[in-house]
């Protein structure tokens, strides 16, 4: 039980894969304009990440190793989470058309967020079990969701900001990322008790 | 008579007399301090100030706005008084130099100025300068049971002398926690007028400050409550084990706890705005420092906690914008989906 606290812990504050690991930036920084999309995005990569995370699992474990072609895990890791991608593109168009239109081209895009195939690669090195990699993948993905909220909510505070011309845009919303990033420094060397 | 709709009252308050009473409300707390640490309180205030200022109106400049009116409101004068009291007392002088043109420039001015910063600026400065030089922010505070001279203040701010600095009380505490028990602890030269004292006397002066803004009006008493509950709860109830956890005495009146509650959370513009909102950001903010202080690397993490919840602050008034006079109870759960 306490090893599942400590990796959702680990997961989403103190190396969250976004502002710690910098992983899975450019959904960060592509569908944080609007908190509408941010949080369809949060779903649907939650969703995908937890389960390409068992995924890659199952299939390094009881596909690569047995045929001795472990060398081939990136490529076989990425089929993976194509398929798990296609699959919830499949599920969104069919259940909430509007959240298909909402997330567009964000939504395939997922199979290129590195977060999802770092979290495959992470759990190996980690030697994480079935049920950790589990979990591990579903904190990483609540991680990332947590900080593309907050930061899709703080974007549209500064969609009103009277901010210096050569900063607008893009430039403001990186310079918030770095200093959400500091912030979240401060939970570095946070461990157990 | 009245030939106006309500509301009647003539005069509104500008910011410029809410910062003037900020700037009061800090009055005694700096002579405490001076009185504790020394000299480099001044010295640090001095070079925070002049380099806020600066920055402020050399943006201004830059950016081909007139120079004075953002000047005329205090609010710059505040946010470099309010790092310049966070640093420590013999930092070399470039680090409130530095703390000043970060505060102004990287918190507040690059957002566009006075009530658009989603930062407070003064915990940006403070967590970039520990982030980037741990050693000159951490190692270069003073003990109050020596405390420097002039001479020996100025020595360390701008030459290479060293000698009179030592750790902060939460510090050593935590440090020596990891092998003695709390009346070993006790025993250090540091805590030989007890545990809290003397820092507890400007933790009173800081709360003396507090006590004029709320009856001045200037602030409200929400996140103050909700910061002081939010560190106490959590010291109370899992770190009443004094042989290992810093003990909620000190949580409270030493470090920076009382400062940062009635005037770094009370920030209107960076933190929440109902009433329940700024309750939870005190709150929220509270528990993240005791989550730090306790368990992470870093003595005092007010800094990290704040801009924490600096970032949730949107977010947080989303979800507790007070009812509109004439309804009922408020819908339950977010207004998000009524938007678009």
């Amino acid at each position: 039980m306490s090893d599942i606290v400590l990796i959702l812990v680990g997961t989403v504050l103190v190396n969250n894969f976004v502002l710690v690991q910098f992983l899975g930036l450019c959904p960060f920084l592509g569908v944080s304009t609007k908190i509408d999309s941010a949080l369809g995005m949060s779903l649907a990569t939650t969703f995908v990440l937890t389960l390409s995370s068992a995924a890659s699992y199952l299939i390094y474990t009881y596909l690569l190793v047995p045929l001795e072609v472990e060398f081939l895990r990136t490529i076989a890791f990425i089929l993976g989470i194509a398929i798990a991608v296609q699959f919830t593109e499949m599920m969104v168009r069919k259940t909430s058309p509007l959240l298909y239109k909402v997330l567009g081209i964000f939504l395939p895009l997922i199979t290129t967020n590195c977060a999802v195939l770092g979290v495959a690669h992470l759990n190996l090195g980690k030697a994480h079990n079935f049920f950790e990699s589990l979990i591990y993948g579903f904190g990483a993905a609540a991680g990332f969701s947590l900080v593309l909220i907050l930061f899709a909510s703080l974007r549209e505070r500064l969609g009103r900001a009277d901010i210096p011309a050569p900063f607008q845009g893009p430039a403001i919303g990186m310079i918030s990322a770095g200093i959400m990033a500091l912030a979240f420094m401060g939970f570095g060397g946070v461990t157990a008790p | 008579m009245i030939h106006r709709p309500s509301p009647h009252r003539r005069r509104a308050r500008s910011t410029q007399d809410v910062m003037r009473d900020v700037l009061l409300a800090l009055v005694p707390g700096t002579l405490v301090m001076l009185w504790l640490y020394g000299p480099g309180v001044l010295t640090n205030l001095l070079l925070t100030l002049i380099a806020g200022v600066a920055t402020e109106a050399a943006v201004m400049r830059l950016r081909g706005r007139a120079v004075k009116p953002p000047l005329r409101d205090l609010s710059a004068l505040v946010a470099s008084a309010l790092i310049g009291l966070s640093l420590p007392p013999l930092a070399p002088f470039w680090i409130p130099l530095l703390a000043g043109v970060l505060a102004i420039g990287l918190g507040k001015q690059l957002f566009g100025g006075l009530g658009h910063n989603p930062f407070n600026p003064a915990m940006v400065a403070y967590a970039v300068l520990l982030i980037s030089f741990p050693v000159a922010m951490t190692t270069t505070w003073v003990s109050p049971t020596r405390v420097p001279d002039l001479l020996a203040t100025l020595g360390h701010q701008f030459g290479g002398a060293d000698g009179w600095s030592g750790a902060t009380p939460l510090d050593r505490y935590k440090d020596l926690a990891t092998r003695l028990t709390q009346s070993e602890i006790a025993q250090d030269p540091l805590f030989n007028a007890g545990l809290v004292m003397p820092w507890a006397l400007l933790a009173l002066a800081w709360a003396l400050g507090g006590a004029f803004l709320i009856w001045r009006r200037a602030t409200f008493w929400h996140a103050p409550a909700g910061l002081i509950l939010g560190i106490l709860l959590p010291a109370g109830v899992f770190g009443y084990d004094g042989d290992q956890f810093v003990p909620a005495s000190m949580h409270l009146l030493t470090g920076a706890t009382v400062f940062a509650a009635f005037f770094i959370v009370t920030d209107p513009v960076s933190g929440a705005t109902s009433p329940r909102g700024r309750l939870a950001f005190g709150f929220g903010a509270g528990v993240l420092t005791w989550v730090i202080r306790t368990y992470g690397g870093y003595p005092d993490a007010i800094a990290f906690a704040v801009l924490l919840m600096n970032l949730a602050a949107p977010m947080l008034d989303q979800f507790t914008r007070p009812r509109v006079y004439g309804h009922d109870a408020a819908r339950k759960g977010p207004v998000l989906e009524k938007r678009s």
